[in-house]
C-alpha cells in the first residue's frame, strides 16, 4: 500500500480544521492534508445559515457559510491539500509517527503517515436516546441540527406544529427558521429555570414571533401512530423531577430535540488518548497538544464552543503547534495541572507548561449556574495568583482568562479555578 | 412604557424605554443600551438569513441574506419574494439575488458559492 506522508494532517474540515491547516502552513510545515468527510469543507457552519459568525475574527458579522467561505479561500492560498469523501476510521500512534487510517468511495481504504495530527471532528447532537423521553416512537421527532440540515440544505419542509425541547441556540435558531418558513412553532420547552442560548437569540427568534419560552418545563410524553400528534409537557421541581397535575398537551406533528451537543471522539478513544469526562473531549496542554505526543486537538471536539470566533483561535495555536512538533520541537520541563474549583464545571486546557506557555496563557471555562456579580479566582494552595471579576455569567457563555507566565512560575504544580459571588452583590443577588 | 432586554452584550440588562419622553431609556448597564433600547423603539430592523432553490448547486438550497437591516414588519413580505424563487448555479458569495427588496434598497444576495 502507498503511504503518503504529510508534516501535519487535520481530520475534519470544519471551521476548526481549516484554521488549523492555514496555522500549519503559516508556521512552516510544507506538506500538510485535510481530510474531510463531507463533499465539502465547512463542517456545521454550512448548515448555519444564520449570521452571527465572525464579530471577533473578522470584526464583521456573518453567516456560517460566508465565514466557512472565508477560511476554505484562506486554505486555497496555501499549499495545504484537502481531500473530501474521505472519512477517517482511526489513527495508529507508533513511535515512527502517526498514521491515519481511512477509507473514500473512489479510492477504498487508505492510509497517510504523518509528523503530527489534529484532532478536529467537532460534535454530534444528543439524540433522544440519550434522554430518553417516555412514549410512543412516531415519526416527526428529530434532532434541531437535523431539522436545520433538512431545510436549509436539501430544502425538505419537516413539518407544519412545531414544539422544541431545549432553548439551547440551536434549537431557537431553528424556531425562528421554521417560522419564517411558515410553521407554527407553539412552544419551546426547557428543563432548567434559565435558557442556555444567547440572549439576542431568545430575544430575536422566539420573542420576535412571539414563541412561548416554558422555563422548567420537559416534555414527559410523545404520542403518535406514524406520525407525532401531540406531546405531553410538565412543570418540574427544582430537583428537575414533573409535578404532578402540571401535565398539558400540545398538538404538533413535529418535536425537534435541542438538548445538547457531545464531542465526536471516538478516533481519540480508539487511541487509547485520554478524554476529560466532563468535556467529554481529549484532555489538552496549553498548545493544544493531548496526551498523545504529536496529536493535537481544537475546536468542538475538545469542548463544546458557542462562538466560533473561538474555535479559529484555538486552532490557529493548534496547527501552529502541530507544525513545530512536526519540524521536532519537543516541550518539556514543569507540568502545572489545572483543576476545577467551586463553581467551575470545567477548564480548557486542563495542563499548562509554564516554560512553553508564552507571555499569556489563555483559559476557557464554563462556570455551572448562571451569576450576577462575580469573582474569578485563580488560586495556588492558600495563594491566590489571580483574580477577575465579571458582571455576568452563564453556564451558556464560555468564560475566557488570561494567566499570564509570570505568575504561573510563582505557582505550584497544581492550580484551582474557581469563582463566587463579589462581596458585597452576594446579598443582593 | 416599553419593557426590552438589551441583546448588544450578554449581561441582558432589563431596558424600560419611556415613548412619552423622547424614548428615555432607564435600566441600561452602558450608553449603547441606550442606543439599542431606542432604535428598537423607533425603528426596528433585522438582517433576514433564509434560502432560494438552486439548479445544478450541489445542494438544492442556496442561502442568502439581506444585505442590510430591513424594517422588521417587512420580514414576511420580504420573505414572499423568496418563495418559489429558483436560481441557477453557478452563484458567487454576494450575488444579488432579488434587488431593491420592497423598496427598501436592501438585496438578498447569496451567501455561499454554488
Ligand atoms: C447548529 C449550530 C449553530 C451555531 N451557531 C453559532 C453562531 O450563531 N455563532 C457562532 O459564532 N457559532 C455558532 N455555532 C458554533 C460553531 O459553529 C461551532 O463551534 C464550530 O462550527 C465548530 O467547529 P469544528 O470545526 O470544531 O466542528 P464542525 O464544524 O462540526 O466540523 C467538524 C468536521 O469534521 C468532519 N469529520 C468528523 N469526523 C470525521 C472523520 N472521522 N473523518 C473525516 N471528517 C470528519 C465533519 O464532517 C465536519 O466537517 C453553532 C454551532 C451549531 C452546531
Ligand atoms: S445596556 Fe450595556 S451592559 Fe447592559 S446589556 Fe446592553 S450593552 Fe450590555
Amino acid at each position: 500500500m502507498t503511504e503518503k506522508y504529510y508534516d501535519v494532517a487535520v481530520i475534519g474540515g470544519g471551521p476548526a480544521g481549516l484554521a488549523a491547516a492555514v496555522s500549519a502552513c503559516e508556521h512552516g510545515a510544507a506538506k500538510v492534508l485535510v481530510i474531510e468527510r463531507d463533499k465539502v469543507v465547512g463542517g456545521i457552519l454550512n448548515q448555519c445559515i444564520h449570521n452571527g459568525f465572525g464579530l471577533h475574527y473578522f470584526k464583521e458579522e456573518l453567516t456560517g457559510p460566508e465565514y466557512a467561505g472565508r477560511f476554505a479561500e484562506m486554505v486555497r492560498n496555501t499549499a495545504a491539500e484537502v481531500v473530501t469523501g474521505t472519512m477517517v476510521l482511526g489513527i495508529d500512534t507508533p513511535e515512527s509517527g502517526p498514521v491515519i487510517r481511512c477509507v473514500s468511495r473512489e479510492d477504498g481504504y487508505r492510509e497517510y503517515r504523518a509528523g503530527a495530527v489534529v484532532l478536529c471532528m467537532g460534535c454530534r447532537e444528543r439524540t433522544r436516546g440519550a434522554i430518553a423521553i417516555p412514549g410512543d416512537r412516531p415519526s416527526g421527532v428529530m434532532t434541531a441540527g437535523t431539522a436545520q440540515r433538512y431545510v436549509n440544505m436539501e430544502g425538505y419542509m419537516i413539518g407544519r406544529r412545531i414544539v422544541i425541547l431545549g432553548s439551547g441556540d440551536i434549537g431557537l435558531i431553528m424556531a425562528r427558521r421554521m417560522t419564517l418558513e411558515g410553521a407554527k412553532v407553539l412552544a419551546c420547552v426547557e428543563l432548567c429555570p434559565y435558557s442556555n442560548g444567547l440572549n439576542r437569540n431568545i430575544v430575536q427568534c422566539l420573542e420576535d414571533y412571539g414563541i412561548p419560552l416554558y422555563l422548567s418545563h420537559t416534555v414527559t410524553g410523545v404520542h403518535g401512530r406514524g406520525r407525532l400528534e401531540r406531546v405531553t409537557v410538565s412543570r418540574v421541581d427544582d430537583k428537575r423531577r414533573p409535578v404532578e397535575g402540571t401535565a398539558f398537551d400540545i398538538e404538533c406533528d413535529t418535536l425537534l430535540l435541542s438538548v445538547g451537543l457531545i464531542p465526536e471522539n471516538e478516533i481519540t478513544r480508539d487511541a487509547g488518548i485520554e478524554i476529560d469526562r466532563r468535556t467529554n473531549g481529549p484532555t489538552v496542554y496549553e498548545n493544544m497538544m493531548t496526551t498523545r505526543p504529536g496529536v493535537f486537538a481544537c475546536g468542538n471536539v475538545v469542548h463544546v464552543h458557542d462562538l466560533v470566533d473561538f474555535v479559529t483561535a484555538e486552532s490557529m495555536r493548534a496547527g501552529a503547534a502541530a507544525a513545530e512538533y512536526a519540524a521536532g520541537k519537543r516541550v518539556s520541563g514543569r507540568v502545572i495541572k489545572l483543576v476545577n474549583g467551586e463553581g467551575v464545571n470545567y477548564t480548557v486546557p486542563q495542563m499548562i507548561r509554564p516554560d512553553n506557555a508564552g507571555k499569556v496563557t489563555e483559559v476557557f471555562f464554563r462556570t455551572n449556574i448562571p451569576r450576577k456579580k462575580s469573582v474569578i479566582r485563580v488560586m495556588s494552595g492558600d495563594t491566590q495568583i489571580a483574580s477577575f471579576r465579571r458582571e455576568y455569567m452563564a453556564p451558556g457563555e464560555m468564560e475566557k482568562i488570561p494567566l499570564p507566565r509570570v505568575l504561573l512560575d510563582r505557582a505550584g504544580d497544581t492550580v484551582t479555578v474557581s469563582v463566587e459571588p463579589a462581596g458585597e452583590a452576594a446579598d443582593r443577588a | 412604557m416599553k419593557e426590552l432586554i438589551c441583546i448588544i452584550c450578554p449581561k441582558g440588562c432589563h431596558l424600560k424605554v419611556d415613548e412619552e419622553n423622547g424614548c428615555a431609556v432607564t435600566g441600561n448597564g452602558c450608553a449603547r443600551g441606550a442606543e439599542y433600547g431606542k432604535k428598537e423603539i423607533t425603528d426596528p430592523t433585522r438582517v433576514i438569513t433564509s434560502t432560494v432553490g438552486i439548479t445544478g448547486g450541489i445542494y438544492s438550497r442556496c442561502p442568502v441574506k439581506t444585505d442590510r437591516p430591513i424594517p422588521k414588519k417587512l420580514i414576511g413580505d420580504a420573505m414572499e419574494l423568496l418563495r418559489g424563487l429558483e436560481i441557477t448555479s453557478p452563484v458567487k458569495t454576494g450575488d444579488v439575488v432579488v434587488s431593491d427588496i420592497l423598496g427598501t434598497g436592501a438585496n438578498f444576495v447569496a451567501t455561499r458559492d454554488m
